[in-house]
Order: structure tokens, then C-alpha cells, then sequence
């Protein structure tokens, strides 16, 4: 990476080991439970993007016309039926933007910004990444993501989830200098944690991959029904452990996947399944980082990181 | 290793699309469709009919479904062919049996190797669909625009020679296109494609020849796709159509007719302990109220009718 040490870490070196007995209790507010939020990955891929020499946006030669579709279908039919089904289960959304689409499908975001969604920044398209840019190309994208989300929808980011999940090791400290609050690059827990910044006190929000419909659907191999289990049997599990202290659950979309018709109806109701629990906050990330903050939450970790290290010695 | 500046430059970030094939539209807001005799869905069933050279390229992608082995691949080679020998009449007796006219995409390879087969799906009274030479010669930009031509011309002229038919359809083989490929396919007297998989109606495509339809034709509940990319049972396969059918047919109560598009492959859908699930999905979806099942181009012609 441009500017970097080139050698290899073996270790992110962004977060501390904390286990998950005896933790600070986390208090939601309302006192529910469990904070499920669902993200929507609301995606722009280009048609005939540039070549980044870590990764090629396409496998084929563009135009890649079946996958580039493929992806549009999300953009002319999916989201809809998606936004149905979360409109039923009275789900917000927090949608990871391709900013770019403020430009392109305005009509979209404004379905989203009429409901009262949160929109975080996943870059300027999915077709361009970070590998090989220097610090300061990077920190322009984070310029163009905040002021394009500003200036289509008045919000101020405050969540990034990294184009195509590429980084930087810098990335977290030039996200946290710009004002960003949570990342969602991470998935090492069920709780919010606390990310080491140079700057700020961005925490890391549980955001899984085991949720995503893209890993379910494709990596995976799951069928549409059986995605609909897996979410069932995630929520019932963390509903549970949640009993003694606040966790959440994050569901992360595609509308091209799972807005198509042999899929829609088994999510809808696994959503509609979880809504139908007392003890879930339905939310945003947005909301589930200022509860972190104001409850608490955050101070109480890194203490009990703090004392976790001195106790082991392990600092 | 660095990245220069126009890295970060979008020329094509604007309203709508980033290309100017098509325009954006939300699926959801447009005049609804209505097809003959008020039907809600449009059933388009499209058997893949295809021939895998055993000296296929590799470059600059292979299709999907293309030989794996080292050469000379026996295994897939002669596998692919049994579409061709047996499976396709299969998939052709079931179609029968319900009376159904269909859509079949033939590599035009086909026409010239097998005209037995080619007889006898024309004379079922199945429309012709041009699915390029064969599945080793893919459409892509490293193609000159004199050579793409040359291609679509020699598969088209094939096809239309050899069936009697007009063959107004076109699918690519591994759905794949150049940047040039619907002008050029607008420019054969082709109608409507099949390779975008955007929508669940037709739409109209801008070439610089003239206009282009684009066919709804579903990705990921095609036979191939579940039973080899998904790798999901035959059951499976039987649940998601049905669970598609459902969502669509129950759309149409609001906004109109929608397609319901069945892709199928001869060596796929064709295969012994296959057939019968094909015969349970369209017993399924005919069992429905207001089902219109039609070769592709009147379905296209249906909704030019109307927009």
C-alpha cells in the first residue's frame, strides 16, 4: 500500500481481547434486549469501472453484462420488495451506500429518507476500492461520501463500511478524524466495541457476515428458506444470551438477492418473526452507537479492557 | 504501487445509468401490462440447446457449463452432448403433454450438426432462438466489431436457413456481450435479447440500429445455475420456482402482468431423474388462473403492443 510499511502484520492490532464473561453490562434503552438492525447494501456497480491492480471489478471483460445486471436488478425491482417486507415487520433500514446512487437513482433514496432511514457511507461505487490508494485519495473519498450523503439527504454519516469490504491499515484513523463513529469492517463480536484511533472514539458495530445474504446465498450455498432458518436460529440464540446484558443483531442485504421473487417471502417472514419479540429494539447503527456512548458503555469497556490486561499481563 | 488521481474520477456519475443502453425504471411504477385474453403471467420457457466444442478457449472466460478436464475432456464433452441425443426429447414430450409452444435457444452449430433435432422442435411448433455459433466462441470487447458481426451473421443466417423461421431472439452464450453486441444485434434484425437479467418485464433497449427488447430471463433459478453453481437439489430447485411464481402471480393483482421465465438446459433439466420435477413446476404454475405460456417473441410482441 502506497506510502505504508510494507511489511506484513500479523495482527490488525485495532482491537483488544476482551472474553465475553464478566463484561460490563450493556443497557439498551427501554431496557429491550437485543438491537436488531437490518442493512441494506444499496449498491452501485459501473459498467465499465477502471482496473485496480489488487482486484478486478469484474471477472469477465467489461462489460460484464450479466453480472452488471445481475446487480441492477436490485435497483429497478429488488429494493422494493425488500423495502416491503421491512415496511411490514416495521424495520428501518441503515443503508450501506454506494454514494454514488444519490446521483444516479435519487427516487431510491428518497423511499429510503421518507421512512426515516439511516444512510452510511460504502463508498463511492463497489466497483472502486481502496487497495493502492495513498492517504490522502482516501481520505478525498471520505470528503465526496460525507458532502454527497449531506447534500442528498441532510444526514451526517456516521457509519462506514469500507467499498467491497477493502482497507487500509490507516483506514479506521483517517474514518474516525472525519467524524465517522462505528465501523462495520469488523466482525470479531455481538457487542459494540471499541476500535483503537488516533483520534475520536470510533467503535466497532456488529455488523456479521454469517447474516449477509450475499455469503449465505453464494458463498454458502444456502437455499432462500433455509436463509430464513438461519436468521430464526441466530435471533433465538442472541435473544437469549441477551438476558444478563444488551447485544445485537445485524442483518446485512443485497435487494438484488434478496429482493428477488423466490426469496422474499422467507425473509419477510423471518423478519416479521423477529419483530414479534418484546425484547428487540428495532433500530439503527446510528442509534445503537449513541445508546453505547450515552449508556455508558464505551467508558466501562475500556476499563474493563484496561483491567482485563493488567490482570493477565497482557497489555 | 500507487493509484493515479483519475482513480478517483466518475464521468459516468449521473442521473439513471452509467451507460446509455437502457434507462432506469423502477419496476414498480410503470403503466401495468396486461397480456391476451387478460392474463396476469406470461410464461416464457426457454430450453438451452447447446453444443461445447472439445477444443473450447479458455480465454477470455469460458461459458459456464464449458468443459473442465484436461484435453481431450471426454467426461463433459459427451455429458453436454447427451442434452442434444436424449434430454432435449424429454423436455420436448413434456411440453406436449401440456401442449405447450415454447422457446428453444440453439447454439446455430446445432442447426447444422443435428437437423433432426432441429425438425423436430420446429415441428412441435417451438420458436428458434439464436443462442450464438457455440458455447466456445463467447461475445466479448476483445472482439473486433467487423468479427462480432461476422459471428452473429453466420449464427443467425444459419438458423434462419435451416428452420424456416425468422429467429427474431437472441441469447449469447454465458450471456455474455461486447459493448458493441446490441447494435449489432439490432442491426441482424434481431428483436429482443435475453442476456440482462434486470427485470421481470420486457424493456426497451437504445442501440444505434434501431430498437432492441430486452427478455426477463431468471439468473438464479435457472436448472444449470441451482443444480451447478448452487448446487441444490431438485426439490429445491421445484420450491424456489414455485415460491417465484407465487410472488409474481400475486403481484400482478397490483401492478400488471409480469414474465415468468423457465430457463431450462436439454443436459440439465433433461436428465432422467430431472424430468420429472420439470413436470411437477409446470403443473404447478398451470394450475393458475390467467397463465399465458407463448414462445418469447409474442410475448415481446404483446408488450410492444402496449407501450
Amino acid at each position: 500500500m502506497a506510502g505504508e510499511d510494507q511489511t506484513l502484520r500479523s495482527d490488525l492490532g485495532l482491537y483488544d481481547y476482551l472474553p465475553w464473561p464478566n463484561r460490563p453490562k450493556i443497557t439498551w434503552p427501554g431496557n429491550k434486549k437485543l438491537a436488531v438492525w437490518i442493512a441494506p447494501n444499496i449498491e452501485f456497480y459501473e459498467y465499465d469501472p477502471p482496473d485496480n491492480p489488487t482486484r478486478k471489478p469484474w471477472a469477465r471483460p467489461n462489460p460484464d453484462v450479466l453480472q452488471y445486471s445481475h446487480r441492477d436488478y436490485g435497483n429497478r425491482a429488488g429494493w422494493q420488495r425488500m423495502m416491503a417486507a421491512m415496511d411490514a415487520a416495521g424495520f428501518r433500514g441503515s443503508v450501506s451506500l454506494n454514494v454514488a446512487l444519490c446521483e444516479h437513482h435519487p427516487e431510491i433514496i428518497k423511499a429510503c429518507a421518507d421512512r426515516g432511514w439511516e444512510f452510511f457511507s460504502h463508498g463511492i461505487y463497489n466497483t472502486r476500492y481502496v487497495y493502492n490508494l495513498d492517504i490522502e485519495q482516501e481520505r478525498a473519498i471520505i470528503r465526496d461520501a460525507f458532502e454527497t450523503v449531506r447534500n442528498h439527504t441532510g444526514q451526517e454519516l456516521a457509519g462506514w463500511l469500507s467499498p467491497a469490504l477493502s482497507n487500509n491499515f490507516w483506514t479506521m484513523d483517517i474514518l474516525s478524524e472525519a467524524g465517522i463513529q462505528y465501523t462495520c469492517d469488523m466482525f470479531h463480536d455481538d457487542q459494540p466495541m471499541p476500535v483503537h484511533v488516533k483520534t475520536g472514539k470510533l467503535i466497532s458495530m456488529p455488523y456479521s457476515l454469517e447474516m449477509n445474504d450475499v455469503i449465505v446465498y453464494n458463498t454458502q450455498k444456502v437455499t432462500p428458506r433455509h436463509y430464513a432458518e438461519i436468521i430464526k436460529r441466530q435471533f433465538d440464540q442472541l435473544y437469549k444470551d441477551a438476558d444478563d446484558s444488551g447485544m445485537v443483531m445485524c442483518i446485512p442485504l443485497h435487494p438484488y438477492l434478496v429482493g428477488q421473487p423466490h426469496r422474499i417471502e422467507a425473509f419477510a417472514e423471518a423478519i416479521s418473526y423477529i419483530s414479534g419479540h418484546e425484547g428487540v429494539w428495532q433500530t439503527t447503527g446510528r442509534e445503537i452507537a449513541q445508546a453505547y456512548h450515552a449508556s455508558g458503555a464505551y467508558d466501562a469497556m475500556k476499563k474493563a479492557i484496561a483491567s482485563h490486561q493488567d490482570e493477565w499481563g497482557t497489555r | 504501487m500507487s493509484m493515479p488521481d483519475t482513480y478517483l474520477h466518475y464521468p459516468a456519475r449521473r442521473y439513471g445509468m452509467d451507460h446509455e443502453r437502457y434507462e432506469w425504471s423502477d419496476l414498480f411504477q410503470r403503466k401495468p401490462i396486461v397480456w391476451p385474453n387478460g392474463a396476469r403471467i406470461a410464461l416464457s420457457v426457454v430450453t438451452h440447446v447447446q453444443h461445447f466444442p472439445l477444443d473450447m478457449p479458455a480465454k477470455p472466460f469460458k461459458a459456464p457449463g464449458a468443459l473442465m478436464m484436461p484435453y481431450p475432456d471426454f467426461r463433459y464433452y459427451t455429458n453436454r452432448d447427451y442434452g442434444n441425443r436424449l434430454g432435449v426429447f424429454r423436455i420436448l414430450k413434456v411440453l406436449a403433454e401440456k401442449g405447450l409452444h415454447t422457446s428453444f435457444a440453439l447454439n446455430a452449430v446445432v442447426a447444422e450438426r443435428y437437423p433432426a433435432l432441429l425438425k423436430a422442435i420446429v415441428d412441435a411448433g417451438h420458436e428458434i432462438v439464436a443462442h450464438g455459433y457455440d458455447m466456445g466462441k463467447v461475445h466479448h470487447s476483445g472482439l473486433t466489431l467487423e468479427a462480432e458481426s461476422a459471428l452473429i451473421d453466420q449464427s443467425l443466417t444459419l438458423l434462419r436457413q435451416k428452420s424456416g423461421q425468422a429467429v427474431s431472439g437472441w441469447l449469447s452464450p454465458g450471456r455474455a456481450q461486447s459493448f458493441n453486441t446490441p447494435d449489432l444485434l439490432a442491426a441482424h434484425a434481431v428483436s429482443y435479447c435475453f442476456d440482462w437479467a434486470n427485470d421481470d418485464l420486457p424493456y426497451a433497449m437504445v442501440t444505434d440500429q434501431g430498437s432492441l427488447v430486452s427478455m426477463p430471463l431468471a439468473y438464479e433459478t435457472d436448472d444449470r445455475v441451482v443444480a451447478d453453481e448452487y448446487f441444490h437439489s431438485e426439490p429445491e430447485w421445484v420450491q424456489q420456482i414455485k415460491d417465484r411464481f407465487d410472488v409474481l402471480y400475486r403481484e400482478t393483482e397490483t401492478y400488471g402482468g409480469r414474465v415468468m421465465s423457465l430457463p431450462l438446459h436439454s443436459w440439465v433439466s433433461g436428465m432422467p431423474y430431472r424430468v420429472a420435477y420439470l413436470r411437477e413446476v409446470l403443473d404447478y404454475i398451470l394450475s393458475h388462473q390467467g397463465v399465458w405460456t407463448a414462445p418469447s417473441h409474442e410475448i415481446v410482441a404483446a408488450y410492444q403492443a402496449q407501450v
